[in-house]
C-alpha cells in the first residue's frame, strides 16, 4: 500500500536510501545535493539505518571510499552535484571499468563558469562517456522510483555497472511535491540484498580488483564493458516491469507523450517535460499534432527505440539543457540525430540549447519551439540546425 | 565466472575475460616474467657477502629470496634492475653490470 507524503526530490532520494539501508555512504557536501547526506545523517543518528556513514575530505575521496567498499562486497552510495561530479571524474572511470555497481545520486547543477548553483545538465553530460548508467527524472516521484530501481539494474550479473540517478537541481531537488512512497518492507523486498559472487573480504578466495591492462587486454576489457552497457537495456526494462507489477507505476527508456499521431515533436529531459506537456496539451486543443518524448535513460542511449517513436514525425526539436561547445549542437541532439541517420525517411531535426544555469523555460518557450517546427514543415526549410533559446540577444530569436 | 589467472592470456576472446579483469587468486605475479624489462643487472658475489640482509628488504620487487636467515641468488625472472640493492650493500657484494 503506497504512502501519500510530500517531499523534496532530495528527501525522496534520501528516503529511498534509508529504505534500502546500504552498507556504506561516503559523503562530501555540495549544493544542491547536500541535503541528501544531511537527511541521511539524521537517519543514522536516529538509528533508522546501520549504514557506515563516512564524512570524507572531497568528492574524489567520496567515490574512492565507495569504490573500496563496493569492491569489499558492500552496497555503497554517495551523492553529488556540479563541480563535485567533475572532481569524481577520474574515479567514475575506475569504478565503471572495475565494474563496481555502486549508485550515485546527482542533483544536476551547471558547471562553472560563470559560477552558478542552478540547474542544467552540464555536470552529468560531461560524464556521459564515463561508463555509468544514467537515469533522469521529471519530478520527485520519478527520482524516488528511479532510485528504487537503480541498485537492481546496476548489480545485475549481466550488467555490473555503476549508475547515476539524476534529478534537476533545485527544481526537483528542493521543491516539495506530493509523492507516493512505498512501504519499507516492500522496498526491501523489491531491491533485495546484495550478494556479489566475488569480493575483497571473501577470505576463502582472495581477489585483485583493477589490475593493469596492457594493449593485449585493454580492448577486450572495453568491449566487455560496452556489452554490459548494452545488456543494461534489457535489465532496465525487466526491473521496470517488476516495479510496475509491484507498485503500479510504469517506466520505459523514455516517456512518449501524445506521440501516437504526432507530426511535430520535442525531445527533452527532466522537469522541463512537465512544462512542455502543457504546451502540447494546449496545442492539441488547437488541432496541432504536437507530441513529446522525455528521455529517462540517457546511458545506455535508447537510440533505436527513440527513432522508432519519432520516425513518422515531420519535424523534431531536440532540446539540450547543456551546452557542449561542439559548435554543432548539444549531446542529446548528437545522440538522437545519429540514431536516426539510417532511416529511409526521417523527420527534419533541429537542436535548441535552453535553460542553462537555471534560465527559465516556460510554456511560451515550448510553444515557440512548436511554432518553429510548424514553419519548417510548411516551408520545407530547416533553417539553423543549432541555436539557443531564452538568452538576451541583439539578434532576433530563430523562428 | 572464476577463471584461473594462468588461463588468462592474449589469445582469449573478450567473452572469456573475468568481469572488470578481476583476478580470483593470490600470488599471480609469479606468472608474469617482468625481469625482461631490465637494462642493467645486479650480480651477487657470495664470497663478499656478510649476510647482513640489508639488500633484501630494500628490494622493491621481492627479488632477493631469503632462506634460513641467508640471502640466496637473485630471482632474475622478476628483478627489474633498479640497482637499489647495489647502492645499499655495504660490502660491495653486488656488482652492477650492463646487460648484453
Amino acid at each position: 500500500m503506497s504512502i501519500k507524503d510530500r517531499l523534496s526530490g532530495n528527501e525522496a532520494i534520501a528516503t529511498a536510501m534509508r529504505q534500502i539501508n546500504p552498507d556504506v555512504f561516503a559523503m562530501f557536501p555540495i549544493t544542491p545535493s547536500t541535503e541528501i547526506p544531511q537527511f541521511y545523517a539524521q537517519y543514522v543518528a536516529d538509528g533508522k539505518v546501520d549504514t557506515e556513514f563516512i564524512c570524507v575530505e572531497s568528492e574524489h575521496s567520496a567515490l574512492s571510499a565507495c569504490a573500496g567498499a563496493e569492491a569489499a562486497g558492500c552496497r555503497a552510495v554517495t551523492a553529488t552535484s556540479s563541480a563535485g561530479l567533475s572532481y569524481m571524474n577520474e574515479m567514475l572511470y575506475v569504478v565503471a571499468s572495475s565494474r563496481l555497481p555502486l549508485v550515485l545520486a546527482v542533483s544536476n547543477r551547471a558547471l562553472t563558469g560563470p559560477i552558478n548553483i542552478n540547474h542544467d545538465y552540464s555536470d552529468s553530460m560531461a560524464e556521459r562517456d564515463s561508463g555509468f548508467i544514467q537515469l533522469y527524472a521529471e519530478n520527485n516521484q520519478e527520482a524516488y522510483d528511479n532510485y528504487l530501481q537503480a541498485h537492481r539494474i546496476a548489480e545485475h550479473p549481466d550488467v555490473r555497472l555503476p549508475l547515476m540517478v539524476c534529478e534537476d537541481g533545485f527544481i526537483t531537488s528542493h521543491a516539495l511535491e506530493n509523492i507516493e512512497l512505498e512501504e519499507d518492507e516492500a522496498v526491501k523486498d523489491f531491491v533485495g540484498e546484495y550478494h556479489p559472487e566475488n569480493y575483497l573480504l571473501k577470505s576463502e578466495n582472495p581477489l585483485a580488483v583493477g589490475p593493469y591492462g596492457v594493449s593485449g587486454y585493454y580492448m577486450e576489457a572495453r568491449v566487455a564493458q560496452a556489452e554490459a552497457m548494452k545488456n543494461a537495456k534489457r535489465v532496465i526494462l525487466e526491473v521496470a516491469a517488476d516495479f510496475e507489477k509491484r507498485f503500479g507505476r510504469h517506466y520505459e527508456f523514455f516517456e512518449s507523450y501524445r506521440m501516437e499521431d504526432a507530426e511535430l515533436a520535442i525531445v527533452l529531459m527532466g522537469s522541463s517535460a512537465g512544462t512542455a506537456k502543457v504546451a502540447v496539451d494546449e496545442l492539441r486543443e488547437e488541432g496541432v499534432k504536437a507530441g513529446l518524448i522525455k528521455v529517462r535513460v540517457f546511458r545506455p542511449f535508447p537510440g533505436e527505440e527513440i527513432v522508432e517513436a519519432l520516425k513518422n514525425c515531420k519535424a523534431v526539436a531536440i532540446l539540450d539543457k547543456s551546452e557542449g561547445f561542439s559548435a554543432n549542437g548539444g549531446p542529446l541532439f548528437a545522440e538522437t540525430a545519429s540514431a536516426a541517420i539510417n532511416l529511409e525517411k526521417r523527420p527534419k531535426m533541429i537542436d535548441i540549447v535552453y535553460g542553462l544555469g537555471g534560465r527559465d523555460f516556460t510554456v511560451g518557450h515550448a510553444k515557440r519551439v512548436f511554432a518553429r517546427l510548424a514553419k519548417i514543415v510548411e516551408t520545407g526549410e530547416t533553417g539553423p540546425i543549432y541555436s539557443h533559446m531564452g538568452q538576451r540577444d541583439l539578434r532576433k530569436e530563430v523562428q | 565466472m572464476s577463471k584461473k589467472a594462468a588461463e588468462i592470456n592474449e589469445q582469449i576472446p573478450w567473452q572469456e575475460l573475468t568481469t572488470g579483469c578481476e583476478i580470483y587468486e593470490p600470488g599471480t605475479s609469479r606468472l608474469t616474467m617482468t625481469g625482461e624489462w631490465r637494462s642493467k643487472i645486479p650480480v651477487f658475489h657470495k664470497e663478499k657477502c656478510k649476510q647482513c640482509l640489508l639488500c633484501a628488504p630494500f628490494c622493491p620487487d621481492s627479488s632477493i629470496p631469503v632462506k634460513d636467515g641467508k640471502r640466496e641468488d637473485f630471482d632474475y625472472d622478476h628483478c627489474k634492475g633498479c640497482g637499489i640493492c647495489v647502492t645499499v650493500c655495504p660490502f660491495d657484494a653486488i656488482e652492477w653490470k650492463e646487460v648484453h
